[in-house]
């Protein structure tokens, strides 16, 4: 018998623009001592058919029309707030994506584990602390004797999401329910923190929904996937049967969007167009302090036409190559050769004309465009600043951009909120163009995007790159991604390069250690 | 294709600016509109004053002395027999010229202020804000009695003086927005387009730091007409035979006993003047909370 099994479920939503039905009778089973993934793009309604089992979501706007979900033999639809809230936390649990803004920053990490055990179990505190100390070192906490009274600021992300890993076990649940937990976190802690809810979830033989909107990232734990796309559920198989004979279109889409295999090397050695020499980007920390070597010491080249890649964790300082190289964050030393010219030691006249020859391409398509400026707008002003385009000519030039990055004409007196984060990235694009660049920086541009939207960006910058003659700085912590758009990759940590070669070089014979373990990382690389 | 080719085509789809999307939002809202309403009438009225007045302003009938409303004089007269009707007028003009100017003063200068300070930073903005901090400890009231005292009783004086002290919160407000703001990725993206820090700031920082400011001068004018009326009141402000809702009140108080109509129609005027500003200040927090926009 299944542990949980939800049938035609419908979850409507009342908006401003009438009512939206964001989860469409939808079905599907989580056996005991299984990991069932659910698929799906934003908007797909895979949060919302998991939040609205637990009557987590605010009513209204949303309204359950209809279905059943059958815990333990019990509906949990038809059930009161007070009976949910005793099955919540204690019964079935749940880990949220972002592992700092579910923590209370106030509390001592100790004091918020022992809060549902004492609710829900009536044990007294030294009980209760004992058992948070057997759990915390479950879950892979380094010295939790000493680590248990800090507050969530002290820890790293990944060692949030292991606390809330342990908060969600405390009680010993039946089903846990995992909403993208490892969406904020960086490859390698990603696939740590994979493992070990596999790894508990064979031990307690528990059932666990995995929410996430990557296929890849479930490859490896798996046991049944439900894709779902628009409200409805597409396809239902066991991790096999998705990933090796998927049915449904959307399924073949989303498998197809996983970026794989690398770029052909390019043909001939070519010119440098920019010589980085003993990089070095420091941020003072306060007096006395030691500062933040972001860069440190780091010496590279980029040729002329090709795309390098720049790939690292977090804090690795791949962002900050970028804006140094573009003079958005202050240099502390070395020297930046861009065709022969020191960008470092530019100002005034100098720099702006350097500025048009190399422009950015930033990760979040919602902050990297004004909100108060319509396409049109965003696009001029690089046109108009540099002379590129005239008062009379300038629309035409507008124009040109959006038919390059593919945006209909017709949206060119659109503002940014009325686009979907693919089409807001053309934007973001189409700005970088817009002043003739030789050298665009790529900043994360598509992490923030779904898998289908990815591969169609990924997509139109090679295509971009190949038709204006661009040169590229691709920064990435995806390898995968990186090896499918980089001619040559580095590999950054903590501020300083550890190897750099072909994508093919580094993925089949990786030199140094700190390079396989990312190779490790990358989830489903057996299935794919 | 040609240049007219955009103007031309009539697929085009008009976009909503994110202020076109607060007024909408603004529209919903009843009480903001009855403000809004209010105030275009008392505006409408006060720009209206020197031809629709039943009388001079001046004009006095110490024979009928203080009158109660009646068909002649709508409101009634004060002690000199001036109409009531015609003094709260010629007082609106006043009151409100004193709100919107002194505001507009303290907007232009605080929103400079506040965005230098905010996009510069370092140094600059140490400085900048600790000027800010030291004109806050001032005791400002005694600030503009001290100006009044040495320059005179003068209208523009007025209008400079109660505006430079309300610059210096919404300096600080702007400083706040524009801080947070130049930490997201347009402005970088603004600087490595190579725009000068005063297109910057002009074009990318003050509209989308506006929001807040806007909220704050509706509350702002409020408190200047307030403070114009308890200078008046003290007999600081405005000087007969020119007149204000401040100046009437106070004369209106003296005489509450007797003669309650001249307190209470000056009083009512600037009252609802105060709640119009409120409600409309209201409104245009609501409407212009972007969090708001997906109801």
């Amino acid at each position: 018998m299944p542990l949980l099994s939800v049938r035609d479920l419908q979850v409507d939503f009342t908006t401003r623009n009438g009512r939206i039905t964001a989860v469409n009778r939808i079905g599907f089973n989580v056996e005991p001592g299984q990991i069932t993934a659910i698929i799906g793009e934003s908007g797909s309604g895979k949060s919302v058919a998991c939040y609205s089992l637990l009557g987590l979501l605010p009513t209204p706007p949303a309204s359950i029309e209809s279905g059943s979900a059958v815990f333990d033999g019990r509906d949990l639809l038809q059930m009161s707030e007070r009976e949910l809230r005793e099955i919540r936390g204690r019964d079935i649990a749940m880990i949220f994506q972002d592992p700092m803004t579910c923590l209370n920053p106030y509390m001592t990490v100790g004091n918020q584990l022992v809060e549902p055990l004492i609710y829900h179990r009536k044990v007294t505190r030294a009980q209760a602390r004992e058992r948070a100390l057997e759990l915390l070192a479950e879950v892979g906490l380094r010295d939790p004797q000493a680590t248990i009274d800090q507050y969530p600021h002290q820890f790293s992300g990944g060692m949030r999401q292991r606390v809330m890993i342990a908060m969600a076990l405390i009680n010993e649940p039946r089903l846990l329910i995992a909403d993208e937990p490892t969406t904020a976190l960086d490859v390698t802690i990603q696939a740590q923190i994979l493992e070990l809810i596999a790894e508990l979830q064979r031990k307690r033989n528990i059932g666990v929904i995995f929410i996430s909107h990557d296929l890849s990232v479930v490859a490896d734990i798996a046991d049944d996937i439900v894709v779902m796309e628009k409200g409805h559920v597409v396809e239902r198989g066991d991790r096999q049967a998705i990933f090796q004979a998927a049915e449904h279109p959307y399924t073949q889409k989303l498998l197809a969007a996983i970026p794989a295999g690398s770029k052909p090397p390019a043909d001939a050695v070519r010119e440098d167009l920019i010589q980085v020499r003993n990089l070095c980007t420091w941020f003072p920390q306060g007096r006395g302090a030691e500062p933040l070597r972001a860069v440190d010491d780091v010496s590279f080249t980029v040729q002329r036409g090709e795309v390098l890649g720049l790939v690292g964790e977090s804090g690795s300082g791949k962002s900050t190559i970028g804006r140094s190289l573009l003079r958005l964050v202050p240099v502390t030393s070395g020297e930046v050769l861009f065709d022969g010219t020191d960008v470092t030691g530019l100002a005034g006249a100098g720099l702006k004309q350097m500025r048009r020859r190399m422009q950015m391409i930033f990760q979040d398509p919602y902050a990297s465009l004004n909100p108060r400026m319509s396409v049109y707008d965003t696009l001029a002003e690089p046109l108009l600043l540099h002379g590129i385009a005239t008062r009379k000519t300038v629309e035409q030039g507008v124009l040109q951009l959006m038919d390059d990055v593919g945006l209909a004409r017709a949206f060119v007196r659109k503002y940014p909120h009325e686009f979907s984060g693919g089409q807001r990235q053309r934007i973001a694009i189409g700005r970088a163009l817009a002043t003739r660049p030789e050298f665009v920086v790529a900043d994360e541009p598509v992490s923030a995007l779904d898998v289908t939207i990815q591969a169609q960006i990924l997509e139109l910058m090679l295509e971009l790159g190949r038709e204006y003659g661009l040169t590229m700085l691709f920064v990435s912590h995806d390898l995968a991604v990186v090896r499918h758009i980089a001619d040559r990759i580095l590999v950054l940590y903590k501020g300083r390069v550890v190897e750099q070669g072909t994508g093919d070089a580094l993925f089949n014979a990786p030199q140094e250690d700190y390079t396989r373990q990312l190779l490790q990382a990358i989830p489903g690389r057996g299935l794919l | 294709m040609t240049s007219a080719n955009l103007t031309d085509t009539a697929q085009v789809e008009q976009g909503t600016s994110l202020w076109k999307d607060a007024w909408r939002r603004l529209r919903k809202n009843r009480l903001a509109l009855f403000g809004l309403a209010v105030l275009t009438v008392f505006i409408a009225l006060a720009l209206l004053t020197p031809w629709i007045a039943p009388y001079a302003y001046d004009a006095q009938n110490l024979d009928l002395g203080a009158s109660p409303p009646s068909a002649a004089h709508w409101l009634g007269t004060d002690i000199f027999g001036r109409d009531l009707l015609t003094q709260i007028l010629y007082g609106g003009r006043i009151s409100l010229a004193v709100g919107f100017v002194a505001t507009a003063v303290a907007l232009v200068i605080g929103v400079t202020w506040g965005a230098i300070a905010g996009y510069v930073g370092g140094r600059v903005d140490a400085v900048m804000m600790r000027l800010v901090d030291i004109l806050y400890a001032l005791p400002f009231m005694i600030f503009i009695v001290l100006l009044m005292v040495v320059f005179g009783r003068n209208l523009l004086l007025l209008f400079l003086a109660i505006g430079a002290v309300e610059w210096l919160t919404m300096a600080r407000i702007m400083r706040g927005q524009v801080q947070s703001l130049r930490q997201q990725e347009f402005v970088e993206a603004a600087v490595s387009l190579g725009l000068s820090p005063a297109t910057i700031v002009r074009r990318h920082l003050v509209p989308n730091a506006l929001g807040p400011i806007i909220v704050y001068t509706t509350l702002t004018i409020p408190s200047v007409m307030l403070l114009e009326a308890f200078l008046s009141f003290l007999g600081l402000g405005v000087q007969p035979p020119a007149t204000s809702w401040g100046l009437l009140i106070s004369y209106g108080a003296e005489t509450m006993e007797e003669y309650p109509w001249l307190l209470i129609f000056p009083g009512a005027a600037l009252t609802l003047t105060l709640f119009a500003l409120n409600f409309l200040g209201d409104g245009l927090r609501d409407a212009l909370d972007v969090r708001g926009s997906g109801d």
